[in-house]
């Protein structure tokens, strides 16, 4: 062994660098082709543009696809945090008869393949004989999140020693004061980052929203999907480069919250 | 502070979960402003009381009386108990004001009087200007003492403390006993102590309650548990002795002999209730069987014995002694340690000695 210089670990070095091109190559591409003037691009770049991203501005379709998207991730993360919560307490703090069960069945749609989880809705839908909706597509996204949350919450719920709790108990506060002031505070790393895996998990879905999605209605994904059909239009690479943003600069900004929120804590 | 009549009472209270009996049948009573601590072995059901007093374990059987108050149907946030963890528990997204401040928050004391009664509680922990700090930036102890301060400032009926000290380092442990002691004689304050350790058990109480398997062993002063063990396990388990089975062999009217298994005869004194010929063991403690030079002293009970081996303890030295009868001594040292081999003579007053009887349970008074 020879240390750096081995010819061992250069070929580890540069199988890295590959990899990492492979995975990231496509995305800087996208990113780069959106600031690029020319219809039908490729490299090289004929310039820079904020053109296609002016566009998508003007395109009802995308807005409104997009207020779609942002209206279910939203609703998904708010009903999902609340239920999240709620469900790790159950689990956690409580005893009760069935729990490893109702544990297990929480957690179980992210076990199961979503192609069938979409097409069981659907089915179950029929049988109540309803149409599709977007209260559907809301709770179907509910059903895809909600497990996320869970282990996330009830991850850090454990790591929460109930001596605080008891300490609360102990001075005067009843159950729910001792939740409000105790428990939900040091929970918050938690729920934030709960709030944000909801959003950006519904806001990314395409397979389950394509089954759900009411005639007429496209969230982001669908809309990039079926824009994609039609032609590879530049308009497409903005689009990309926009969810770029928001599903990495989320969970970005959330982390700094939670580090801000999460000070002193040990 | 008003001794006598008690705070908190417990009448045969019996505790456990999951099927399991923790507690079984406990008797306790705590006077108002004394200090009790409930000493045993990990597993001896004294945190369970704990628990069950502040109201975190409910009671299977039996009553649970703070002031007079029967209390088993009444949640722990009504009970108006202070209550101090092992491992402080402060809550750490507060500061210490906040902390400190909560449970009077839901006690309707309004905002002056809130500020005035922390300042206070901080002065008498002796840590004042640590308001706007978190709990983070304090050392062990400094947290030990503001959960002290946040427990005391309610004015608790009763001061639950469960292993308080044990989460510190020797020496800040030591400080801490002394300052406990007198933080509690300053607010006279009814305090129920929870502790494996049991120098930190006869330092600090009036009343030392020694637990085993769920059961109460001996309760009584310090000096008294200590010097009168009721039970071979109280014996056993509190401070070092030497536990010599024998025969009693002659009754007289101020006390007892006992002809040892391992060899020679001894006097007791309190053989009052001792049956001639019953089967005994005898109770010295390690630190009143004297060792000195040979020919040094008279009286009763003298044994002529040899160092078997020494551990040097600082100011004190710990002996095994072999020869007439074998014993574990602790002594001061005086002069000079005795070393491995030394002839040496070893003395034992009669008053000193405790016999059990074959079930264990200390005989006569």
């Amino acid at each position: 062994m020879n240390g750096q210089g081995g010819w061992g670990w250069r070929a580890v070095k540069a199988f890295t660098v590959l990899v990492y091109l492979f995975m990231f190559a496509p995305i800087a591409v996208t990113v780069l082709l959106s600031f690029n003037p020319a219809q039908f691009g490729g490299f090289p770049m004929e310039g820079v543009t904020l053109r296609w991203f002016w566009e998508l501005a003007a395109n009802d379709m995308v807005l409104r696809a997009l207020r779609t998207s942002l209206l279910i991730g939203a609703l998904s993360a708010l009903i999902c945090t609340l239920l999240g919560i709620l469900a790790a307490m159950a689990l956690v703090r409580y005893e009760f008869r069935g729990k490893e069960w109702i544990n297990t069945l929480l957690i179980s749609p992210v076990l199961i393949p979503e192609t069938v989880l979409a097409v069981g809705l659907l089915l179950f839908l029929r049988w109540l004989e309803q149409p599709r909706s977007l209260v559907l597509l809301l709770l179907g996204h509910v059903m895809l999140t909600l497990p996320f949350v869970v282990l996330v919450v009830q991850a850090r719920l454990i790591g929460i020693k109930r001596v605080y709790e008891e300490a609360a108990l102990s001075l005067g506060a009843n159950r729910f004061q001792t939740f409000r002031e105790v428990t939900l505070p040091l929970l918050m790393p938690a729920v934030l980052a709960g709030i944000l895996l909801a959003f950006t998990i519904s806001f990314d879905n395409v397979t389950a929203t394509m089954f759900w999605r009411p005639a007429g209605v496209e969230t982001m994904p669908t809309q990039i999907f079926s824009m994609l059909r039609n032609s590879i239009s530049p308009e497409i690479n903005a689009l990309g480069t926009l969810m770029i943003v928001v599903t990495v600069g989320l969970p970005v900004i959330g982390a700094a919250l939670a580090r801000y929120v999460g000070r002193g804590q040990r | 502070m008003t001794q006598g009549e008690p705070t908190v009472e417990l009448r045969r209270v019996t505790l456990g979960y999951g099927g399991f009996i923790a507690v079984k049948d406990v008797d306790l009573t705590v006077p108002t402003g004394t200090f009790v601590t409930l000493l045993g072995p990990s597993g001896c059901g004294k945190t369970t009381i704990l628990r069950a007093i502040a109201g975190l374990v409910p009671a299977l059987g039996g009553e649970i009386i703070i002031k007079g108050r029967r209390v088993n149907d009444v949640p722990i946030h009504k009970r108006n108990i202070g209550l101090v963890f092992q491992n402080y528990a402060l809550f750490p997204h507060k500061t210490v004001f906040d902390n400190v401040a909560f449970g009077l928050k839901y006690r309707g004391v309004d905002k002056a009087a809130i500020e005035k009664r922390v300042k206070r509680a901080l002065d008498v922990v002796r840590l004042p200007g640590v308001e706007s700090k978190l709990p983070s930036e304090l050392s062990g102890g400094q947290q030990q003492r503001i959960a002290l301060a946040r427990a005391v400032v309610i004015e608790p009926d009763v001061l639950l403390l469960d292993e308080p000290l044990s989460a510190l380092d020797a020496n800040l442990r030591e400080e801490m006993r002394v300052e406990l002691k007198s933080i509690q004689r300053t607010l006279g304050i009814t305090t129920i102590f929870v502790t494996h350790d049991q120098e930190e058990a006869l330092a600090l109480s009036d009343c030392v309650v020694v637990m085993d398997h769920g059961r109460i062993e001996q309760a009584g002063a310090p000096e008294e548990v200590y010097r009168w063990p009721a039970s071979r396990f109280v014996a056993d388990f509190l401070g070092q002795s030497n536990l010599l089975p024998g025969q009693i062999i002659d009754v007289a009217n101020s006390g007892a002999t006992v002809r040892l298994s391992g060899g020679g005869e001894i006097l007791v004194r309190n053989g009052a209730g001792a049956q001639l010929g019953q089967a005994v063991e005898t109770v010295i403690r390690a630190h009143r069987v004297m060792v000195r030079p040979p020919g040094h002293e008279t009286g009763p009970n003298l044994f002529d014995g040899r160092v078997q081996s020494v551990a040097y303890l600082g100011g004190m030295a710990a002996y095994v002694i072999e020869g007439e009868i074998g014993v574990h001594a602790i002594n001061t040292i005086d002069r000079q340690i005795f070393r491995e081999g030394d002839r040496v003579q070893v003395s034992i007053a009669p008053e000193d000695c405790v016999l059990l009887d074959d079930k264990g349970l200390r005989i006569g008074h």
